[in-house]
């Protein structure tokens, strides 16, 4: 019987070593778990493990009314909720033909936009917490999210399972002088990012660690279908708000920011930007929002009897710039009151594919804050 | 290239900052120095110190009546048990007599049983949006946590039975609108038939 040292069979490169992370460990965003290969602290294979937090959001969609998949979505992405609304009103509409009021669409674009500021601002909290600077910036970015979310309580009655966003406009107008907190809010917000960039962006640690870290080539990315922040930090030029121009974005100002290299400095710095492009779109938006009802009529019987509503024979495919990336919802319909196939493309989970690559030839430090700048959230990872 | 280290060193003054406006006595020196500062406290201390909350924040539905608890405006229609996502509604109703005909209280069949269980419940307000009678409403109370699963959690038909009133304090404007609707159907069942429209001439 062989010893058990002479089991372990040493090689002149040493031994490889397994390390199992998650699904409960602090820094892997949610129940997911990444099974490291280690040669010393290099990672030479990395097999990420998805479906600890699966709840059957799609087989759910199939047997419920359109209406009634609207807080289940909100689910998916906690962090987004009122751009996962978006995305599936947006294929509800297709689906049925049914007009969106302009206020109603105006109110879409503040909320999402809002959404935006709220993720991004979340994200670079938990990256830069990920990296081992625990608390300050996260609680900076959190108290400044929670101005956003008392904004999102006021409008929908709660601050992150808003329910809010219905297929013709929104399902309830925004309380009177709302619109002048929120641009109370996106007037102030560019100090904050200010303040924010002064902690983070020079900073000499942060750029030690992030710098050439986890380098996402633009043709890997695209040919991964990789979207988001993650794609436009690699240098790749694909934004669905510009591209699709759904909504009232072609009528909106505002930049698509670019990264150079695609490492996690990019694509947290991208994130910054992306987050003063918003700031602008919100300007405009709320400069511009008219007066009139909120939610076209037929959105209004929609919401008022769900079951009433039986789409034509058909599939559609609604998709939104989420802040992950590009969100589909996918529904074919068989002329009942209920979906016959209801389909998420969530970004999350597509862009984590690309995890192993990035992280391959990395540390095992580094493997956290990739996985932190990828931006995922299990809920939509799962489903 | 700046000096290695400065970026660091602004980092920390951002903190120093935040750190002051946590501080009576640290936001006078920030004012003392021409640093604008705001009031640095944003937590409070949860069970002493309650949060203030938006009309519309929703937790929880109940049941509405007018005046007495008899009086409830729910009919049994089973809507919103059928249309609640999760499905935590339950209704036994409406109330039939031996003979097996509608038993009706005030004008209006009403439930035998309404059950909503608060441990499946997703305070999505889709029962509210649905409802004919506006007889549902969101409650704004969350302290619902209870050590027994059975009758602490899922709440009864009297549990949830809730006065008007208590829905116009706790959401005036919402309560307005709604009253208004009511109104408008009361008046509308008490007005004899209209004449049907002279054919233009």
């Amino acid at each position: 019987m062989p010893s058990l040292l002479e089991a372990r069979t040493p090689t002149d490169q040493g031994e490889l070593m397994e390390v199992n992370l998650g699904p409960q460990h602090p820094s892997t965003h949610g129940v997911f778990r990444m099974i490291a290969t280690l040669d010393g602290e290099t990672i030479v294979k990395l097999k990420p493990v998805v479906g600890y937090l699966h709840r059957n959001h799609e087989q759910i969609g199939e047997s419920s009314t359109y209406i009634a998949s609207f807080p289940f979505t909100d689910r998916l992405d906690y962090f987004c909720a009122m751009s996962n609304n978006l995305g599936l009103a947006l294929a509800i509409e297709k689906l049925g033909a049914i007009p969106v009021s302009e206020r109603g669409d105006y109110l879409r674009i503040i909320m999402v936009e809002l959404t935006r500021l709220v993720n991004h601002t979340a994200v670079t909290g938990f990256l830069i917490s990920d990296m081992g600077a625990f608390g300050t910036p996260l609680l900076y970015a959190f108290r400044e999210r929670e101005k956003i979310l008392d904004l999102f309580e006021a409008c929908s009655g709660s601050r992150m399972m808003c329910n809010y966003i219905r297929p013709g406009g929104v399902r309830e107008d925004v309380p009177p002088e709302w619109l002048d907190r929120a641009r109370k809010i996106v007037a102030d917000y560019p100090a904050f990012l200010d303040e924010f960039e002064a902690l983070l962006t020079d900073n000499e640690i942060i750029q030690q660690r992030t710098r050439q870290v986890g380098v996402l080539p633009k043709a890997l990315a695209v040919s991964a279908s990789i979207t988001g922040p993650m794609l436009r930090a690699s240098g790749v030029n694909y934004d669905i708000r510009k591209v699709d121009g759904y909504s009232l974005y072609p009528k909106l100002p505002f930049k698509v920011p670019l990264g150079i290299v695609g490492d996690v400095y990019d694509r947290y710095y991208v994130r910054i930007l992306e987050m003063r492009e918003s700031l602008k779109i919100l300007g405009q938006a709320l400069k511009d929002i008219p007066a009139g009802p909120h939610i076209s009529p037929k959105g209004a019987a929609l919401v008022k009897a769900p079951r009433t509503f039986r789409p034509p024979k058909g599939e559609a495919y609604g998709r939104i710039e989420s802040p992950k990336g590009e969100l589909g919802f996918y529904l074919v319909s068989d002329g009942t009151p209920q979906p016959y196939r209801y389909h998420v493309r969530a970004p999350s989970f597509i862009n984590l594919t690309i995890l192993e690559d990035m992280c391959l030839g990395q540390k095992i430090a580094d493997a956290i804050i990739i996985l932190g700048s990828i931006d995922i959230v299990m809920g939509e990872v799962d489903r | 290239m700046a000096l290695v280290g400065s970026g660091v060193l602004v980092g920390m003054g951002v903190v120093f900052k935040t750190f002051l406006e946590t501080y009576p006595w640290g936001r006078v020196l920030l004012r003392m120095v021409g640093i604008q500062s705001a009031n640095g406290i944003t937590t409070i201390e949860y069970p002493d110190v309650k949060q203030q909350h938006a009309e519309r924040f929703r937790y929880f539905p109940f049941l509405v009546y007018d005046q007495t608890p008899e009086n409830l405006r729910c009919v049994a229609c089973k809507i919103c048990e059928q249309e609640c996502p999760p499905a935590c509604i339950h209704i036994v109703g409406p109330a039939k007599d031996a003979q097996g005909r509608p038993m009706k209280a005030n004008g209006r069949t009403f439930p035998v049983e309404f059950d909503i269980d608060t441990s499946i419940c997703m305070s999505c307000r889709i029962c509210v949006d649905v409802c004919p009678f506006d007889a549902i409403e969101m409650d704004n109370d969350y302290e619902l946590s209870s050590t027994e699963r059975l009758h602490g959690m899922v709440h009864d038909k009297q549990r949830l039975l809730k006065p008007a009133e208590y829905f116009r304090k706790i959401k005036p404007s919402e309560a307005s609108v709604v009253d208004a609707r009511l109104d408008a159907k009361k008046a509308k069942a008490a007005a004899p038939p209209a004449a049907p429209p002279a054919p233009a001439a």
